[in-house]
């Protein structure tokens, strides 16, 4: 039990609520395929920047899409990052996946179409054509419709080149009325307070950028900022940790924590590792199947679908920023 | 110590250690004007009562409203021109009262 776990513990208000969250499905994989990033955010919980070079290799993959073959139950594939397109077998796995009728969803942070690859200079400014020719859904952060916000978290510059490359997605179809390419957006607040409303602010994006740059997107998904590695590190600097966690706990909404993905989602780490998500992967909280005596980690490469059905999902304080006020999760808000 | 400490906040509710039912009554009031959706929304109802925050320059409030409008999506912008209301209101009624001065210079012919 860590620290934070017991000045927050998550399992308490669990037990408060007469809440026991088994999973409920595998509908989706998730996985994390590199660390690195053209770009460096306050509010990683990655702690994603262009200097990271863990990367999900050859074999991994493999097997990844091997899994997929073999499991009809899993209907989505989620590839995250870092920029996951700064994998090198990413356009790989993404046509693998859709040849075996697997919905496939890209962490697409903008930019990338733009900076590239960090490290080896190669472009990615075909990803729109390469992402409309897959019929690839695209879920693109964008931390709010004016430049001053969204500069303040991912970098000065971010916002023009977030609205060029928003713009190259529109041209090739994303986000169009008449479209069936899915293009969503992601906020997530600036600083240490929840989200709004996800329809009020999602009306709020529609209209501002259509306005000022004539934009179209389909979806907002409002996230809570998780108080995690970065962002936890940069409450610490400012005093605000304990204020921000109050927050949060007061915030505990049990209909949200019945929504949580952890219930029906397994996350894969660059190098195999299995996950109950991408935030208990960036905390080394493995997942663990068995009982007691017997239990064991777990890796892509021991994949066991009934038993990770009968695993017990691990909480810790930070699960707090998913069930606070409306829910958190990579699809939005669960309440 | 201060007058005014932000931890303070968090204990308004201590108020109601006696007469709680008058506190809790305060509570349903404040609750239902300020924390629903209505004719207004949450959004305006949290701008509004920012710039009644500056107006009545009370830190508490400030602190809390400026959360407030951020958690329903309002941005520095329109918190900003909502501080302005509030300070031009206050300029206005100080200003307003040149005419009560201008009466009395009429009633001393000084005019």
């Amino acid at each position: 039990m860590t620290e934070t776990q017991t000045e927050y513990s998550f399992e308490a208000a669990l037990n408060k609520h007469h809440l026991f969250l088994k999973p409920l499905s595998l509908e989706t994989l998730q996985i994390n395929i590199t660390k690195l990033c053209n770009q460096a955010c306050l509010h990683c919980h990655v702690d994603s920047s262009p200097k990271r070079t863990e990367q999900m290799d050859e074999r991994t993959i493999t097997r990844v899409l091997a899994i997929l073959a073999a499991h009809d139950e899993i209907k989505k594939l989620d590839i995250t990052g870092g920029a996951p397109e700064l994998n090198p077998y990413f356009d790989f796995v993404v046509k693998e996946a859709r040849k075996l009728g697997k919905h496939v969803m890209v962490r697409h942070n903008l930019t990338v179409q733009f900076d590239g690859n960090p490290q080896t200079g190669e472009s990615k400014e075909y990803l729109p054509e390469f992402f409309a020719e897959h019929r690839v859904e695209v879920i693109s952060s964008l931390p709010y419709y004016q430049e001053f916000y969204t500069d303040k978290q991912r970098g000065l510059g971010v916002f023009k080149k977030s609205i060029d490359a928003m713009r190259r997605l529109n041209d090739v179809g994303y986000g169009k009325p008449d479209s069936d390419l899915m293009f969503n957006l992601v906020y997530n607040p600036v600083g240490a307070f929840l989200p709004a409303a996800q329809a009020n602010l999602e009306a709020d994006y529609k209209r501002e950028l259509q306005e000022k740059f004539g934009l179209t997107f389909n979806n907002l998904f409002t996230i809570t900022n998780m108080p995690i590695h970065r962002f936890a590190e940069s409450l610490k600097r400012r005093g605000g940790y304990e204020e921000y966690m109050e927050k949060l706990v007061n915030a505990f909404n049990p209909a949200a924590a019945e929504g949580v993905m952890c219930r029906s989602l397994i996350s894969v780490g660059f190098d195999g590792r299995l996950y109950d998500c991408d935030f208990n992967q960036m905390l080394e909280m493995q997942v663990k199947t068995g009982v007691n005596g017997s239990s064991r980690t777990r890796t892509i490469f021991d994949f066991d679908a009934p038993d990770l059905l009968q695993r017990n999902i691990l909480f810790d304080a930070h699960c707090y920023g998913c069930t606070a006020g409306a829910g958190s999760s990579c699809g939005g808000t669960t309440a | 110590m201060n007058y005014y400490e932000s931890k303070d906040l968090a204990r308004f509710a201590e108020v109601g250690k006696f007469r709680k039912e008058l506190m809790d009554k305060f509570f349903d009031y404040y609750g239902e004007a300020t924390g629903t959706d209505g004719a207004l929304t949450k959004r305006e109802k949290a701008l509004i009562g920012l710039a009644i925050a500056h107006f009545k320059q009370c830190p508490y409030c400030i602190e809390a409203y400026t959360t407030q409008c951020l958690e329903n999506g309002a941005n520095p912008d329109q918190m900003t021109e909502a501080v302005h209301v509030a300070s031009s209101l206050a300029a206005g009624m100080i200003l307003v009262h040149g005419v009560q001065m201008q009466n009395v210079l009429m009633k001393h012919d000084a005019m």
